[in-house]
This record gives C-alpha cells, structure tokens and sequence, in this order.
C-alpha cells in the first residue's frame, strides 16, 4: 500500500500549492491508534493538509494532543490546526456502548501545520478556514 | 476479544470504584489557556483551606505543570465534601514561542516557556487519561466557545464518562456571553461565575457538592 506521504511523482515542491491528503475510513481502520497519529502526523509535519473521512476517537485525539505536544520545536514545527464538526450524539451513547467502549468517530476531520492553516468560523454547521501555501 | 476486553475494562472500573468510594475525588481544573483556571482553583482553596493554588497571569500558559491541592472541604446544606483540586495547563494543538515575545520576553524566555507549556499541555492530557474522576471545565465567556480544543476534550471527558461541570467564567466583563457557551454544550449544565471577583461561587459550589460529592 503507498504512503499517504509519499508524492509518487516527485512533485514536492510547497510553492507549486498545498498538498492535500484525502484519507479513507477503510484505510485508517487497519491501523493502530499509534499508527494513525503517525499516518496523521508525518504528513502535517511535511506541510500537508490531511482530511480524514471518519476521524480519530475521543482517546485517539487525546494522544495527537499529546503526541504533537512531545514533537513541537522552535522555528521548525508549531503544532496542529485540527477541525471536526461538535458530536451532537456524543452525550447519548447507549449504556451498551457505553459498557463496550463503543464510540462514533463518523466526523470528516481536517488537520493541518498551525502556521499554514487559520479557521476563520466555526459552529455545528460549518467550518470555514483559510489555507496558506507557506 | 475487543468486546470482552472492553467489558472486562469496565467491570474493573467498576469494581475500582467501589474500593475507593471514601477517598476524596481528583477534581481536574481543565479548559484552553487564559480561561482562569487557576484563578477559580485559588479561588476555591482560599476559600475552603486558606491557601492558594498557584500563581495567576494574563500571559498564555502561565500554568505549565498540574498542580494538586488535596483535601478540600467543601460543606453543603449540612453535608461535607472533600475532593482534591487538581489545576491544570491551559490544553492547546499548539505552542508558538513568538507569542510569547509580545510579552516582553526574550527569545530563550520565550523558548524555554514555550517547551514548558508542550510539555504541560501532554501532562494534562496525561492526568485526564488516568488520573482524574470529575472534570471542572472552564471557558472565558467573553470568547467564542465553538473551538476545535473546547469541541475535542468534551468529547474525550464525556468518552470517558466522567462528571464535567462547565463553568462559564469572566462574567464580570462586559463582553461576557454565557448564552453562547450553553449553547455550544447543551449537553451539559453551565454555571457563571466571575472568578476574580468572587460572584457566583455560592451556585459554583453547591454544583461540585452535588456532581463530585
């Protein structure tokens, strides 16, 4: 399977515009937590844009916050601008879900370098936000 | 296997929580920076034990490692509560050490706050992972509440089903909007309150009685 990184046409250069990552519920669902951070941040730290189609779990996306926390670094990476639409499900799981650890992660996610992507609104039914080429 | 797993996770939470019914809950202070979370953890600590929690500043991240006042008794309609206050870095997606220097800072204060503030924000997630039983969230109601960090630690708090009160600060302020912030979570109730001057903090603690107690 290709990475999601890789540019099999060597055409890399930022200035020519902003990559964008288009990732497939199928192809995160093989994945571990860990892999999918990674997978997420690989790409980010390479200066793309990375549209998740079905998002990262509420644990999943506590371990981003902090694993993105662990990488920044002056003058090279300032972390993450991430936007997904607020759960209005999220305070009426079932008490079976509950009790089996079950949790919808049906939200389209957008995650891109904090210096390259600004959201300019946001509410429950629209994200709007401007992408910079640097 | 992940269902049982799972179930077994919860059984043993379950179980967990039955052993140590008697020992005071840690009650995390969490929210983005400069909500006034550490005004409202002094706040709090002054009033019930006499101390303080830590130091407050206008400046982001001012709170860069969790800090845990243990045994604070709060008395409600006859009844005492303890719980342990645990005030908690402002969580961010992100730390830009030039924001720091339109504080009057150098670049190595700058620097060095900035990798203090990274390393805070993993404490904190950290601390609600594992560490917390109920959650105290704070929001400057003079902003907008329909943020990605605000949206997301909802999000793992109520994954976690904890108890989350949400707190509705700054209300002092003119431009304060707390409709705004009951609507971005109607899930949960929201409290006003100004924790610097003090004003609602009869509301606030009967809440804690009632959610943590």
């Amino acid at each position: 399977m290709p990475s999601a990184t890789s540019n099999p046409d060597g055409a890399d250069d930022p200035t020519d515009g902003v990559r964008i990552d288009m990732i497939s519920g199928a192809r995160m669902e093989g994945l571990t937590g860990m892999e999918k951070i990674r997978l997420i941040l690989d790409g980010v730290r390479d200066g793309n844009i990375v549209i998740l189609e079905q998002g990262l779990s509420p644990d999943e996306e506590s371990k981003l916050i902090e694993v993105t926390m662990t990488e920044i670094s002056p003058d090279d990476f300032t972390g993450i601008e991430i936007e997904t639409y607020p759960n209005p499900d999220a305070g009426n799981r079932g008490l079976l879900d509950k009790l089996m650890g079950r949790e919808s992660t049906q939200k389209l996610t957008v995650i891109g370098p904090a210096n390259r992507i600004e959201t300019l609104h946001k509410d429950e039914n629209l994200i709007s936000t401007l992408v910079s080429r640097t | 296997m992940g269902l049982l797993q799972n179930l077994k996770d919860s059984i043993s939470r379950a179980v967990d929580g039955l052993f140590t019914a008697d020992e005071p809950k840690r009650i995390g202070i969490y929210g983005p920076p400069n909500a006034g979370k550490t005004t409202l953890a002094n706040r709090i600590a002054r009033d019930w034990t006499g101390d303080a929690v830590g130091p407050e500043s206008h400046i982001p991240h001012e709170t860069r490692r969790a800090r845990r006042k243990e045994n604070v008794e709060i008395e409600r309609d006859g009844r005492t509560v303890t719980i342990d206050i645990v005030d908690t870095p402002g969580v961010t997606t992100k730390v830009d050490y030039t924001e720091f220097l339109e504080h009057d800072m150098d670049k190595d204060d700058a620097v060095r706050r900035s990798r203090e503030a990274t390393e805070g924000v993993a404490e904190a997630m950290h601390w609600l992972r594992e560490d917390v039983d109920g959650v105290i969230y704070v929001l400057d109601s003079t902003t907008d509440p329909f943020t990605q960090v605000n949206t997301m630690l909802i999000g793992i708090i109520e994954s976690q089903d904890l108890p989350v009160l949400i707190l509705a600060n700054k209300t002092d302020l003119e431009e304060s909007n707390v409709k705004q912030i009951a609507n971005a979570f109607p899930q949960h109730e929201t409290i006003p309150l100004s924790a610097l001057e003090g004003e609602n903090m009869d509301e606030v603690y009967t809440n804690i009685a009632e959610y943590f107690g």
